[in-house]
């Protein structure tokens, strides 16, 4: 019996990796190893999931991270030591330019989920890129209004793994409107 | 009212309570550290209170948020935040022990959310009233 030649594999691998990095955020495998940071998990994670870097541009982190003490409505202010680290770490690891976010986004950003009455929202918001537009395009009004959802911020009501980076599509599951789980 | 720099009376705090090993803070210490810094900004400062911890602690001044809307009415139970639905530990050290233990996160979060609140930070005495609070519940 033959073995595969040793850089066949690694050949298959380096395209298996070059075509999940070149899907973008839609690559929800599981082969896909996110980039993590315990300082980004602990800060950004403290009051919403801590959005892998992937799903912004870098010069929408950089613009979100410019403004932390106007961060959608409320004060997430941090050292500016913490904040340059996470910001290089963000920067490091984040999605491709794309339609859809960037300064387009900015104007995007008074629906449900805005900022306090009288505040001008003017941070890249995930929510209104057009990747994520179309990956929830099938969802309903019901499930965004569902008890268990609150807001689209809300990653982990649909997608258990949201923690852990994971947002495959066979993995979620919509909660129905009073909560449970269909 | 006069600011005082909390990492100055935390370090006075840590000095006074000198012990030859080196031992974390806890809420009880950084209860006192706000307490001194009160009394330093207002000479007639008469103690730290719970009932005005526990007023603050549910007013919303600008008339959308408090403490309470994220933290929850009780801080010995879990709250969610208000905005992301993110679940948020109880927020009580006497039901959590991992909160009030580290004085940058503590000072981290209450600047940030006395902007939120308030849209201005707190005083110490302020601080210290709501923790005072917090370390009376059951």
């Amino acid at each position: 019996m033959s073995r595969r030649p040793p850089w066949r594999a690694s050949a298959l691998s380096a395209a298996v990796v070059w075509a999940l990095a070149a899907a973008g955020p839609a690559a929800g495998d599981r082969a896909y190893r996110e980039p993590s940071d315990p300082e980004w998990r602990a800060e950004c994670g403290g009051c919403h999931v801590a959005y892998p870097p992937r799903f912004l541009s870098r010069s929408d982190w950089q613009s979100v991270m410019d403004a932390l003490a106007r961060h959608f409505g409320a004060d997430a202010s941090l050292d500016a030591a913490t904040a340059t680290r996470i910001t290089a770490f963000l920067v490091a690891n984040a999605g491709r330019e794309r339609s859809g976010t960037g300064a387009r986004n900015r104007s995007g950003g008074s629906g449900a989920t805005g900022g306090l009455a009288g505040t001008v929202v003017e941070t890249p918001r995930i929510t209104t890129t057009a990747w994520f537009r179309h990956e929830h395009d099938e969802v309903g009004a019901a499930a965004w209004r569902a008890a268990a959802v609150t807001s689209p911020a809300n990653c982990g009501a649909c997608h258990p793994g949201a923690e852990r980076g994971q947002f495959a599509e066979q993995d979620v599951r919509v909660p129905g409107p009073t909560g449970r789980r269909p | 009212m006069r600011a005082v720099r909390f990492s100055v009376v935390v370090a006075t705090t840590l000095a006074a309570a000198t012990a030859p090993s080196v031992r974390a803070l806890g809420p009880g210490e950084i209860r006192r550290g706000y307490e001194i810094a009160a009394r330093q900004a207002d000479p007639g400062f008469a103690g730290l209170s719970a009932e005005r911890g526990a007023r603050l602690f549910r007013a919303a001044p600008a008339g959308d948020w408090s403490c309470a809307t994220c933290h929850g009415d009780d801080p010995t139970g879990p709250g969610r935040h208000a905005r992301t639905g993110r679940a948020i530990s109880p927020l009580s050290p006497t039901a959590n022990a991992q909160r009030f233990a580290d004085p940058a996160k503590v000072e981290k979060w209450f600047k940030r959310n006395c902007q939120d609140v308030l849209g201005r930070v707190c005083t110490a005495q302020e601080k210290g009233d709501v923790l005072a609070w917090l370390l009376s519940l059951k």
